[in-house]
């Protein structure tokens, strides 16, 4: 979809998609996050706990899936800074997510740290799959320092 | 993508410059395994300053590097993990790098110099 674009550019548009097709999209998603979070004043931390959340949902859709899309939404409000990422695929689906999610469970030969270990780095998760459909919704959120 | 790996005096010190795809991260490893193998380089430093991500796959691909590294007969020490990285790694899951570290090049080339002088003494204690 916006292809061609850069990942900065693409982070100044207030929500993004990107398609998941070849490892390249990974890195294009997770710039493209950081950046986002980077321009609503997220810390270098946060930034890093994003794109590196993103990596792992991303990769999931390519490894697990074959491919999907990925889209990246500016939700800030008057109260807090958020970035919201979706990661949705058409793939076989996760038959078991409390499996899926415990810490070293991989079909794949992988670490199976991919979703616990992007759960402990964002405030938001949310993980629905069918077959034929699975999304997993994370967000990170900053409340505005006030100015008594 | 080629990753540059130079020798220095008795180990090879390999710098990753930019953000790495996976398959790039693999040709990696087969790179610096091979310039281990061909060297009989003693160690081996891989410099990760530039990266601003390291995930749960580059984790595991550092880790399998580091392993058969050591199989081939070189120490492997990692250097200049960035702050936030070494954070988010924690955060995910305790040991997912299981490699030395270091802060920077210098302390990297150092430590696994001292690595290598460790494990020499520990030979000849052996042959003794
Ligand atoms: N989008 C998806 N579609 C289908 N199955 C999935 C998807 N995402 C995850 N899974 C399933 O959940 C399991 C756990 O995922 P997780 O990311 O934690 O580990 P992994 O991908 O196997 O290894 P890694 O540690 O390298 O990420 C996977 O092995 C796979 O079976
Ligand atoms: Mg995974």
């Amino acid at each position: 979809m916006c292809s061609g674009s850069s990942p900065k550019e693409r982070a100044a548009m207030n929500n993004t998609q990107l398609e998941l097709r070849v490892e390249s999209d990974v890195v294009a998603a997770r710039q493209t996050g950081r950046e986002m979070a980077r321009e609503l004043g997220f810390g270098v931390a946060d930034q890093t706990r994003l794109a590196t959340a993103i990596s792992e949902l991303t990769r999931n859709v390519i490894v697990h899936a074959g491919e999907g899309v990925c889209r990246i939404y500016d939700r800030s409000d008057a109260q807090a800074a958020r970035v919201q990422v979706v990661a949705e695929d058409k793939g076989a689906g996760i038959p078991d997510i409390e499996q899926a999610m415990a810490q070293g469970f991989s079909t794949g030969g992988g670490l199976g740290a991919g979703l616990p270990g992007a759960k402990r780095l964002v405030q938001e998760f949310d993980i629905e799959s069918e077959p034929g459909h699975t999304k997993v919704t994370i967000a990170i959120t900053k409340p505005r320092v006030r100015v008594a | 993508m080629r990753i540059p790996i130079l020798p220095f005096e008795n180990v090879l010190v390999a710098s990753i410059q930019v953000d790495l795809t996976d398959q790039d991260t693999l040709q990696f490893q087969h790179d610096v395994l091979q310039k281990v193998d061909e060297t009989e380089a003693e160690g081996l430093v891989i410099d990760i300053t530039a990266l601003d991500v390291v995930d749960s796959f580059m984790a595991r691909v550092i880790n399998e590097t580091a392993q058969m590294a050591r199989v081939l007969g070189a120490e492997v020490v990692l250097c200049g993990m960035q702050p936030s990285v070494a954070l988010t790694l924690t955060e995910m899951g305790r040991q997912l790098v299981g490699v030395e570290t270091a802060l920077n090049l210098d302390q990297g080339v150092a430590n696994v110099q001292r690595l290598v002088t460790e494990r020499e003494g520990g030979h000849e204690q052996h042959a003794a």
